[in-house]
């Protein structure tokens, strides 16, 4: 369908914009709702993944006869279980996954590539069992050498990971083999023409870690199956459609044997966008014929799933003296992990897309290096972009002996742009928000000693793709929302507030339901902060064709035209010869469904092919103490467009933990490899996360300008706001010590080493 | 290997049950009582998901071998609420929006009891050195502060 048109702002809300107690509230402040490894089922067994113990190797034989041979011990699969399948691509949310790698990732086939990758797997009659059967399996590998950094793939005599597969993109591509799975390229004007015009030039590398989502929940499944083929699974995702799909390609059965649950979801950030488990535990469930239940510990979550991409990105910026940006220029490498697919193609798109540049020339290569295989992180690619080009904005500001906000309202882009990756920009509130930002009190608050103050800005596409909804109403007035999208971060409060001002109910009277894979219509999965746009658009639909049966109903009772029965304020109003009848509830209809047609119930669905971009503009002030190089974020605050805020409680909080998030990745958080490519620090103790202690208060301004793509103009808000903070608190550090710094993490010996130089 | 039998205090509730020599409390109260409140994040104890008091003190069950709790009084999330209604703490991370995932909450919501005990007015910064070790990935902390300092304003009276 097309979008509806946007009421623009100017429509008076009732429950849209209120702070309502999220329906799924109370079971989660009292320990009762059911996460991914909360399931148990009778007669259940547990699996154990036995990893690759080196970063590069040929599998040559796998012996798992002693192992099979251990009391109980039911049922073990290795790759060769797996079902050969071609390359090709397949649609999977925001991304594309090749099948034949989705695969080889989930079980190791000829090639172990990275330190952790699944070889083989037990299921036993307790974890511990199956653990120690794991370690009864006897592997015998060729030991390669590995590639671990983007310097040693790009080497002329680098190994390589995948012999015989080529480079795709834009040329000139490499020849032969490479570790170069793609290359993108884009150009605008007469880029080295146009610097030469440019009053101040500024350029540098900037280097970022692999860094984890760092959900809480590790991911876990329990699989059943059945002797018809049937299997049922439960887990912990952001798209049980998509696990239904992908489940069904990995292992070549039809997606109608598999019906799919999704638990509660403790967190995801992308990073449970795929799946590694579920198909592993349906092979070894239909070996063994009982339910099988498979929880990664901490240490596998950071050694076997998707972080996001190390990179190194060269960016170049050419200004005139009134600010006005003439070129930029960049190039961007990124760490796929073991196989291709980084969000590189993201970060060419926004790399330029905040500002307007006549000129401007990009890069972008996916490198595949011994490391896990990258998954999303929230806006994949683009904090990574902006670290580079806000940086140098930054640097180019200061040279310029400019304000920072005001050189970037100077070069901001507006409604009626072209945006650097193609389409014109529609209305769009990224002046408005970095004019929050300057007027904001904390712009203009004084700084103290070795404190800096940092801006950085941000943007983000975000998604529509499809989403369905079903709306209900209960005999007693009551309605009921299903949706197929899991409720990651109060999305269930958003549907329901929905509900609520449609119809015209009170919101505690509708029960928001995510239902799975054979109870609800098909929806994309949650990601792309889509689901109070696109999801939340399917459930305006559902309500007004709701509304048209209630109101049908009215006419029925009271003998009228249906077009004397009006809706307004949650009843059924009488007009032209109709007015003398008492006005009814929902509650008035709902009783006399039985008399009226029977049960009330709608469904709709949307498609939007766009959604309306997010913007965000972040102000951070650091401490650095100059004698040790740490750094304490003292300040810090966040400037969002969110078109309209339907539960603002649940927008401040993606605000705040994006940032949150931007901060632990700018400052604490990488992941460490040692010389074998062997992660160092796969626990929550050395992989720094931001704890309580580390944080101040997170001040948030949400900035209403409404997308004219949804009826009240919302935007999607969860990705943008890690966007800007790299760059933001990056700019903060190098204010506060008087040099750039380089590369992220900007841990406390990286500050001193840089502040050591600069006295020389 | 014969299993052992642990006497123990669960939210009040004398109770009995068999575990291994190795097996962690978390995993007795998860696997074996069926408290699956009580969260597992790390088992090394570095995220707090899996808070719980031991005769009043707050450690992670993920630490706690599970005969160690022989004669102890252990306190979960699921003994938190009052009668029919819920803990102060608990009304407050709902009102304040404290949590989004909400796999952590289980976690910080004993964590704040046992601050609260403690140090009924604790100023923000002792809040946040209290609770470090309870890790959350979604909120960056802020509603989860102003809920625990607000919940210890309503225990203290001074709101509502």
């Amino acid at each position: 369908m097309s979008n509806p048109k946007s009421d623009g702002g100017e429509r008076k809300y009732k429950v849209v914009g209120t702070r309502p107690i999220r329906h799924d509230g109370l079971d989660k402040v009292t320990g009762r709702a059911n996460y991914g490894a909360d399931l148990a089922l009778p007669g259940m067994l547990h699996g154990a993944i036995l990893r690759s113990p080196h970063a590069h190797a040929r599998i040559k034989k796998i012996d798992v006869s002693k192992a099979l041979a251990m009391p109980g011990v039911k049922a073990i699969v290795t790759g060769a279980d797996f079902p050969e399948i071609g390359s090709g691509g397949m649609a999977a949310g925001e991304s594309h996954i090749d099948p034949k790698d989705l695969q080889a990732n989930i079980m190791a086939r000829g090639k172990a590539l990275y330190h952790g990758h699944a070889i083989a797997a037990v299921a036993a009659t307790s974890v511990e069992q199956a653990r120690e059967a794991c370690k009864m399996i006897a592997v015998d590998y060729e030991v390669l050498k590995p590639v671990l950094s983007l310097e040693q793939a790009l080497a002329k005599d680098a190994p390589i990971l995948h012999e015989g597969r080529k480079a795709v993109g834009v040329p000139p591509l490499p020849e032969g083999d490479t570790n170069i799975m793609m290359r993108l390229a884009n150009a605008k004007g007469d880029v080295d023409a146009a610097f030469k015009t440019a009053d101040v030039v500024v350029e540098g590398w900037y280097e970022a870690s692999m860094a984890h989502q760092g959900y809480i929940e590790p991911h876990a499944t329990v699989v059943t199956t059945r002797e018809n083929g049937q299997a049922e699974i439960w887990c912990s995702t952001q798209g049980p459609f998509a696990v239904k799909s992908m489940v069904a390609v990995t292992l070549q059965l039809d997606p109608n044997l598999i019906r799919v649950t999704p638990s509660e979801i403790g967190g995801g950030f992308g990073g449970k966008t795929t799946i590694y488990l579920e198909p592993v535990a349906l092979l070894l469930s239909q070996k063994a014929r009982r339910p099988v239940k498979m929880v990664m510990s901490r240490e596998e979550v950071f050694r076997a799933t998707g972080p996001t991409s190390g990179t190194r990105i060269w960016a170049k910026l050419g200004v005139k003296k009134d600010g006005s940006f003439v070129a930029a220029d960049t190039r961007m490498e990124f760490e796929a992990g073991a196989f291709a697919g980084s969000p590189m193609g993201a970060a060419t798109m926004t790399v330029f897309a905040s500002y307007n540049f006549p000129n401007f020339r990009l890069e972008g290569l996916d490198i595949v290096v011994n490391k896990p295989k990258v998954a999303a992180y929230r806006a994949p690619g683009a904090p990574n972009a902006a670290y580079a080009i806000e940086t140098v904005i930054d640097e180019a500001a200061e040279k310029l002996g400019m304000d920072p906000i005001e050189l970037r309202l100077k070069n901001a882009v507006k409604e009626g742009d072209v945006a650097s990756y193609g389409p014109k920009f529609d209305r769009i509130g990224f002046v408005e928000c970095l004019q929050a930002a300057k007027n904001h009190p904390h712009y203009k608050a004084p700084l103290g000693k070795n404190q800096g103050r940092g801006v950085g800005a941000g943007f983000w596409f975000n998604v529509g793709l499809q989403s369905s909804a079903t709306v209900s109403i209960n005999d007693d007035g009551s309605a009921v929302v299903r949706t197929g999208n899991p409720d990651i971060g109060g999305s269930r409060a958003s549907m329901a507030i929905t509900v609520a001002e449609e119809i015209g109910i009170p919101v505690e009277r509708v029960r928001p339901l995510v239902g799975d894979t054979d109870t609800v219509g098909y929806c994309d999965l949650t990601g792309g902060s889509r689901v109070t746009y696109a999801t939340g658009m399917a459930v305006i639909e559902a309500s007004k064709i709701v509304i048209e049966h209630l109101r049908a109903r009215a006419a029925t009772i009271w003998g009228c035209e249906v077009d004397a029965v009006e809706w307004r304020d949650g009843q059924a109003i009488g007009t032209n010869g109709a007015s003398d009848n008492k006005p009814l509830t929902v509650a008035d209809i709902a009783k006399q469904m039985g008399h009226t047609g029977g049960p009330i119930i709608a469904s709709a669905s949307v498609n939007p092919p766009a959604a309306g971009p997010g913007f965000g503009v972040h102000i951070c002030d650091v401490e650095v103490d100059p004698e040790t190089g740490r750094t304490t974020v003292a300040r810090y605050t966040v400037v969002q467009d969110a078109g309209k805020a339907v539960h603002p409680s649940y927008v401040e909080g993606q605000l705040q933990g994006g940032a949150a998030q931007g901060i632990g990745w700018a400052l604490w958080e990488e992941y460490l490899f040692d010389k074998d490519g062997k992660m160092e620090n796969p626990g929550f103790l050395d992989y720094r996360m931001p704890v309580a202690s580390d944080l101040p208060m997170i001040d948030t301004v949400v900035v209403e300008v409404p997308n004219p793509l949804h009826p009240y103009g919302v935007r999607g808000v969860g990705e943008t706001p890690i966007v800007p903070p790299l760059a933001t608190v990056g700019n903060a550090v190098s204010r506060a010590i008087g040099v750039r710094m380089h590369q992220l993490p900007m841990t406390p010996p990286r500050v001193l080493d840089a502040i050591e130089t600069k006295k020389g | 290997m014969a299993k052992i039998q642990v006497q123990t205090t669960i939210n009040g509730e004398q109770l009995d049950f068999l575990c291994d020599g190795q097996q962690s409390l978390l995993s007795a109260l998860r696997d074996e009582l069926g408290l699956t409140g009580t969260k597992e994040g790390c088992s090394t104890g570095d995220c707090g998901a899996c808070s719980i008091t031991l005769d009043g003190q707050l450690v992670p069950a993920c630490l706690v071998l599970a005969a160690e709790a022989e004669g102890r009084e252990i306190g979960t999330v699921e003994g938190v609420a009052q009668g029919s209604g819920l803990h102060p703490i608990q009304r407050k991370f709902l009102e304040h929006a404290a949590l989004q995932c909400g796999v952590c909450t289980p976690g910080l919501i004993v964590a704040t009891r046992a601050l609260l005990l403690k140090n009924p007015n604790p100023t923000e910064a002792e809040a946040r050195y209290y609770l470090a070790g309870n890790l959350c990935r979604c909120t960056g902390y802020d509603k989860i502060i102003k809920a625990v300092l607000d919940a210890a304003a309503s225990m203290r009276g001074e709101s509502a």
